[in-house]
């Protein structure tokens, strides 16, 4: 019978059928950070277990860590003790951690797939909800919660119902000024941040199927945002590439095999999906929420919606608190909108390709008067690989703020916000109520719409710049 | 895990669609907090006002509401983030029992693993518990009774539910699922054997 690419990947890891809808699922690796890995290897600890297969465990902090330049663990006061924490476990449960400062440090979904932690048709889990950024590989990744993860560090399993498959395929070419975070959004605002929920999503289409290693991720990072905890690209000959030489991928006789499995993974032609949309990708611009979900977003041609024009009652509240919380008016064009802060950063957009994508932009312009504007790559290893490139003396060169890796302003767990009322163009994953402190304002957007924000001061459309 | 078994109590509504985990409890006070301390910050920037006092209009504020164990909530109850700290702190509150029209997943899955049920329930019959617990907040008191699968409303009405039997199972006893799962170390440890041979690759690079 023909089978998905999750069908495979979720048959190949069942350990046990447990019965009633239910299998015990292996876990190939396991991320740790400093919030929900310390908290989890802390549990283990007092509950007197092991950690099963701690060769099969990776641990770096993220997000409590300062991203000031010069910073260290203890910067940030209140990070001091979690990531004092994760190391003392690492060290204790014999696990490797990638500290401050060294190369494979960095946001979890960004170090993993970076030091091939991640490779296709692997199990991943990691106490984050971003996990599915690393299905962008191949592989069948997602979050788990607190309890959940302590189950895998103790038993290498986790017990699963088997979500349903959905496809979305991006069909066409995608124009000029327009990247897989606006392909996701777009699809976000189309189908609405619930439509995933109990799905597995595999993104297809010669759309996609055009995407280097590093647009994939984008993509598959904002499935949980669309309600599905999976998101998945099948892997090919760009993904291969992209993996052969990183410090965990397999050598020789090794990466043959590897290679023979893994062409085997994609999606058999006839695989039925449970759900299947196709989008067209010539149809895009570049996207830009206005309010306070990842579905309400437009395209960056658009207006603000009327909460009087909404068909019922409980949307037209959803709008309106929406457009009070984000201080916007019914009906005004999103572009024009001045802005107080940009943040180029996250596991959604901080790998060396989003940088090079905002610093495109710039073209020896300025960041506008009483604009602040960060760039906190997402990783040590795309720090080094900026600055080797210059890009770091072309965002300084700007205006912008060039920082150290790590969560910062996406979540806002390090004490880094951006103040009430102030309004932030960010390439980050959430523009949730008070997500980058409380009362800021969030507009969610590719690296290059936040670049063109940053210069003009205002939300702008990359195209016309 | 605390086993749930029957609730009986008033249930506060709050409707709204969407609400994340972020509204829930914040990323910065899940930093080095306890999972016991996080009820003071449960939906801390709807239940204050900017200068720290409580906000009135807040329905978990107001006096019938206050301490409610039953939610009545809008859809994608929980989205967002995968923090458990979002249960830990609707336990603070003294919440047990979540009924909303849909759930984010992550959020739904970890409700389970703390004693709290999470009920999907079809939006008209939500409207109704929360219109007859207006009627007469400080005496309608709603019972959520897992064995019978059933919620019974402040007139009497008894409403069916769904709930996966394997999570019905382990919320009525209280099952550790790592004690069950360890039980079965056998046959994790087979499986990974068999799949080293399988799939060399996935294990020779990890050295």
């Amino acid at each position: 019978m023909p089978a998905t690419m999750f069908d495979k990947l979720w048959a190949q890891h069942v350990v046990a059928d447990l019965g009633e809808g239910w299998s015990l699922l292996h876990m190939d690796r396991v991320l740790l950070h400093d919030l929900s890995g310390a908290r989890a290897l802390d549990e283990i600890a007092e509950r007197g277990l092991p950690v099963a297969r701690p060769d099969l465990a990776f641990a770096t902090p993220d997000h409590a860590v300062s991203s000031a330049p010069g910073r260290d663990s203890r910067t940030f006061a209140g990070g001091a003790r979690p990531i004092a924490r994760l190391r003392e476990r690492a060290r204790e449960t014999d696990l490797r951690l990638f500290d401050l400062g060294e190369v494979g440090h960095g946001i979890v979904h960004v170090m993993a797939p970076e030091l091939g932690i991640v490779l296709p048709g692997l199990t991943l889990v990691c106490g984050d909800s971003h996990t599915c950024t690393n299905g962008g590989l191949g592989a069948l990744a997602f979050g788990i919660g607190a309890s959940e993860l302590v189950h895998v560090l103790a038993t290498q399993t986790l017990m699963q119902r088997r979500p349903r498959a959905m496809r979305l395929r991006f069909e066409g070419r995608l124009p000029a000024g327009v990247t897989a975070k606006d392909m996701i959004l777009h699809a976000i605002g189309r189908f609405g941040t619930a439509a995933g929920t109990g799905f597995a999503v595999e993104y297809a289409g010669s759309a996609v199927r055009t995407l280097p290693v590093e647009a994939r991720l984008t993509l598959c990072n904002l499935s949980i945002e669309m309600g599905a905890k999976i998101g998945m690209v099948a892997p090919d000959d760009t993904t291969f590439q992209w993996l052969a030489g990183r410090r965990f991928a397999p050598r020789g006789a090794a990466w043959d095999a590897a290679l023979a499995a893994w062409r085997a993974i994609p999606s058999d032609p006839d695989a039925a999906f449970a759900t299947d949309h196709v989008i067209d990708a010539t149809q895009i611009a570049p996207q830009v929420t206005w309010g306070t979900s990842p579905e309400q977003v437009l395209p960056v041609t658009g207006r603000v919606p009327d909460p009087d024009a909404a068909p019922d009652a409980t949307r037209r509240a959803s709008i309106a608190a929406a457009l009070d919380y984000m201080g916007l008016t019914p009906g005004q064009p999103i572009a024009g909108t001045k802005v107080d802060w940009v943040f180029i950063g996250s596991c959604t957009n901080a790998r060396l390709s989003d940088l090079r994508d905002a610093v495109a932009v710039l073209r020896g312009r300025k960041v506008a008067p009483g604009v602040t504007a960060w760039v906190v790559p997402g990783s040590e290893q795309v720090k080094r690989d900026a600055e080797a490139e210059g890009l770091h003396k072309r965002f300084r060169a700007a205006g912008f703020e060039w920082r150290e890796p790590g969560c910062a302003l996406c979540v806002a767990a390090n004490g880094e916000t951006v103040p009430a009322g102030a309004r932030c163009v960010s390439t980050s994953n959430r523009n949730f109520v008070g997500r980058q402190g409380t009362g800021a304002r969030t507009h969610l957007a590719s690296p290059a719409m936040a670049a063109a924000a940053a210069i003009t001061g205002a939300i702008v459309d990359v195209r016309q710049i | 895990m605390q086993p749930f078994t029957t609730i009986t109590g008033i249930a506060a509504s709050l409707l709204r669609a969407n609400v994340d985990t972020d509204m829930i409890i914040p990323a910065q006070r899940l930093v080095g907090a306890r999972r016991e301390g996080l009820g003071p910050y449960a939906f801390e920037r709807f239940r204050f006002r900017a200068d720290g006092s409580e906000n009135p209009e807040f329905p978990l504020n107001q006096p019938p509401y206050r301490g409610a164990p039953i939610l009545l909530a809008g859809e994608n109850f929980g989205c967002g983030s995968s923090r458990e700290g979002a249960v830990w702190a609707l336990l603070g509150l003294g919440v047990r029992c979540v009924i909303a029209p849909s759930f984010g997943d992550i959020f739904f899955n970890n409700c389970f693993q703390n004693g709290v049920l999470p009920i999907p329930l079809d939006a008209a019959m939500m409207h109704r518990i929360a219109t007859e617990t207006e009627a007469a907040p400080g005496n309608a008191r709603t019972t959520v009774d897992l064995e019978r699968q059933v919620v019974v409303t402040p007139s009497g009405e008894v409403i069916p539910f769904a709930v996966d039997a394997r999570k019905r199972r382990a919320l009525l006893e209280g099952l550790d699922e790592i004690a069950l799962t360890l039980r079965r170390a056998e046959e994790i440890a087979a499986w990974q054997a068999r799949d080293r041979t399988a799939r060399p690759w996935a294990w020779e690079s990890l050295a």
